[in-house]
């Protein structure tokens, strides 16, 4: 008999325990916890724990709890729980990239929470940045990172070429192959890496234009689009010339940095973060603003690429708590913005941050240079253009389409079955 | 043993069970769990996921879809889906034939009673089937980079100049991924011949020696047909695996160059996930997905079914 309790116990606890693993507590009403999903331990992790111990100094009882999930997790676990009309597995707060939320709010609009009337000053955050979390106007999330594009280069490669970092400010694509080529000759390095597949130098180019391969009207616009054509047309003839070196993943990309085969990175200023791993390049690297692209009137030195704002989930059980912890730390407290960035390297997207002094200081590993500030200007001149929630179908479709035009296609030819396939893709 | 005939524990009472009604209700109460987890598992999710591909919409608000089979007309016009069921087929007819004669071939070397040290043969072929699918993945991808393993030990025999970008280009990318197939599941389906080969009673062989035959056609006369049933399960599993795959298509090669490696199951998988949700759409492929191993694994049961 004893040991049929036992067994009848333990099968009880087996359940509870299962059970208990698959809810994710939130916070209940009157509950002073939130939960939050966000992923990398040194950046966006400790950036939000700072934000809760700071918040917990003025409310007493304020408890915060991060949950580490990789980026595409929460985006598998968002589409998951949402396509079961289930988000009671969803916590108060959720960290999303900006190039999904438009995607994500089309699909699944009960999921998000409206945050326009938190009670923050919107302005104080670059207008580009704000597009990305809003639809129709309204607010749904929290600007955080700064995802502003820069070029990164080693000077002492340059040197050895002939070229200093004042060469390659300000100077256009066709400039840069140029440079690229008599690099390429003269010291066997690439100045610039770029992944095939998953890549996203075409969608910076054609963005530091104010375009995108979709109309206002969110339609696919990629054959007769004499803007996409340019960009293809300087990006393919790079890759042709021995300028990009084409990579097929991010392992890759990133032995390319720290092998110091690639002369020259361009990408969202959040690279550099990767770049100070590598100890022994130290000094040699420097940055400036992006190529733009030739012959398009609306073309600028800046983009915009990767970055992420904080949402509230539609399971939240208490939205004012959520809504005043995000505006009185990542909303409104240069404070918070000063100790978050010798800690995390994170820059705002909080424009008075940029003004304080420790934006200001000179960065070691960038030769001397106030990167942050630096970063911060640039992300005021990038020009906004239409967002769409097919942003990833898009990018694959242009990446396709230069992989084969590279291999041979006719341009024409393979940007009419981008065209296609994208519009096949947004139909339902 | 147990199908049919359940009339007669129907009508018997308890107390008067026969011992043939007693064994079947034993038999029956032994199947219950599996039975009833099957269908709630297996069963009922496959019929959901049919009313599924039935409906359209993004996201939660799913409707049936004007016509009823759109979602499969759809996959007559989805050209990277057509492109991805030529690719899996690529994969279907070049590995899954070499892979099962290696499979064949190891298991009847290492069945060699004079053998030695045969348990640790064995054991070195089984043990990539100890790997996980993701990390051996990852383990070819870096082997093949530009600056890999591979690169480097060709260069230093002299056979390349500089490194050759093998997952950039799309050939050498899917023979990469057959590489990868061939090397994760030989030793998988070796085991089964083996155990195959052991049922076989070495009488038989003797016999055949005295008759005079030699290795090659004993292996074809005896080992061959005596073998069959272990060959047609292994064609159907490998069928059945290969068309499902998945891993090695994301995590190898992320289906590129341009598509040109990406499998079935990963474009399903990118249709749900990365791209905007088309959950209805997904499940049409899914079930056509199911229907071709379906096929698949009925002409290959008639094909290999010698009763007359």
């Amino acid at each position: 008999m004893k040991k049929r309790i036992f067994t009848a116990l333990l099968t009880g606890a087996m359940v509870v325990s299962m059970t208990g693993a698959m809810a994710v507590p939130v916070a209940a009403e009157g509950d002073n916890k939130l939960t939050v999903w966000a992923w990398d331990q040194n950046f966006n992790i400790k950036a939000m724990e700072i934000a809760g111990e700071q918040y917990a100094k003025d409310h007493e009882g304020f408890e915060l709890e991060v949950i580490e999930t990789s980026s595409d997790d929460c985006q598998t676990k968002l589409t998951t729980a949402a396509n079961a009309g289930d988000y009671s597995t969803l916590p108060d707060i959720v960290l999303m990239q900006d190039n999904s939320f438009q995607k994500f709010l089309k699909t699944y609009p009960d999921a998000f929470t409206d945050v326009s009337d938190m009670g923050i000053n919107w302005d104080d955050f670059g207008a580009l940045k704000q597009s990305y979390s809003m639809v129709d106007d309204k607010h749904y999330g929290v600007p955080f990172d700064n995802g502003a594009v820069i070029g990164c280069y080693r000077t002492d490669i340059l040197k050895e070429a002939g070229y200093t970092i004042e060469d390659l400010t300000d100077i256009t694509w066709s400039r840069f192959k140029e440079i690229g080529m008599d690099v390429h000759e003269k010291t066997g390095k690439y100045l610039l890496t770029s992944e095939a597949n998953g890549g996203d130098t075409m969608m910076m180019m054609i963005q530091s234009c104010g375009a995108n391969f979709v109309d206002e009207n969110g339609e696919p616009f990629i054959a007769g689009n004499e803007t996409a054509a340019k960009c293809v047309e300087l990006y393919t003839d790079l890759v042709k010339n021995n300028v990009v070196k084409l990579v097929n993943n991010w392992d890759e990309y990133i032995s390319t940095i720290t092998s110091g085969e690639a002369a020259g990175i361009v990408n969202g200023n959040w690279i550099t973060a990767t770049l100070m791993g590598t100890e022994d390049q130290k000094g040699l690297w420097e940055i400036t603003t992006m190529p733009k692209v030739d012959d398009v009137e609306t073309a600028t030195n800046y983009a915009n690429n990767g970055g992420s704002s904080w949402y509230i989930t539609s399971n939240c059980q208490n939205v004012d708590l959520a809504k005043d912890f995000l505006a009185s730390t990542f909303g409104s407290s240069t404070e918070f913005y000063d100790a978050i960035l010798p800690a995390t390297g994170a820059i705002s997207c909080y424009l008075p941050a940029g003004e304080s002094e420790v934006y200001n200081e000179p960065n070691e590993f960038f030769n001397g240079q106030p990167i942050f500030s630096t970063i911060v200007e640039y992300s005021s001149h990038i020009p906004e253009f239409t967002k769409t929630p097919f942003h990833y179908e898009a990018r694959e479709c242009v990446n396709t389409a230069v992989v084969n035009i590279v291999n041979g296609t006719a341009q024409e030819d393979a940007l009419q079955e981008a065209q296609d396939t994208l519009a096949f893709k947004m139909t339902e | 043993m147990f199908s049919g005939k359940g009339g007669i524990f129907l009508n018997s009472k308890k107390k008067g069970m026969t011992l043939v009604a007693k064994q079947r209700l034993a038999g029956w109460t032994f199947l219950t769990p599996a039975t009833i987890l099957i269908a709630i598992m297996s069963f009922y999710p496959m019929v959901r996921a049919f009313i599924v591909s039935l409906q359209t919409g993004a996201g939660a608000n799913m409707r049936f879809a004007e016509p009823i089979f759109k979602n499969y007309q759809r996959i007559l016009a989805d050209k990277v889906f057509q492109q991805s069921i030529v690719n899996t087929f690529l994969y279907l007819l070049i590995q899954v034939p070499i892979m099962l004669v290696l499979a064949i071939l190891l298991a009847q070397l290492l069945n060699n009673k004079d053998l030695k040290f045969r348990g640790f043969f064995r054991t070195c072929v089984f043990l990539p089937c100890a790997t996980s699918l993701v990390s051996y993945s990852l383990i070819f991808r870096s082997m093949f980079a530009t600056d890999g393993l591979v690169n480097s030990i060709l260069i230093k025999l002299g056979i390349l100049e500089t490194g050759y970008n093998f997952l950039g280009n799309s050939a050498s990318a899917k023979i990469v991924i057959i590489l990868a197939l061939i090397w994760r599941w030989t030793g998988y389906n070796m085991v089964f011949y083996l155990a195959g080969l052991q049922n076989i009673e070495y009488s038989v062989y003797e016999a055949a020696k005295i008759d005079g035959a030699n290795g090659w056609k004993t292996f074809w006369k005896i080992t061959v047909p005596l073998l069959k049933p272990t060959i047609i399960m292994t064609f159907i599993m490998s069928i059945n695996g290969t068309l499902q795959l998945f891993d090695e298509s994301v995590n190898l090669t992320k289906g590129g160059p341009a598509n040109s490696t990406i499998t079935m199951s990963h474009y399903v998988y990118n249709t749900c996930f990365i791209n905007v949700p088309n959950f209805g759409y997904a499940a049409a492929m899914s079930f056509l997905i199911f229907i071709m191993v379906a096929i698949l694994a009925f002409i290959n049961l008639k094909v290999g079914d010698t009763r007359d």
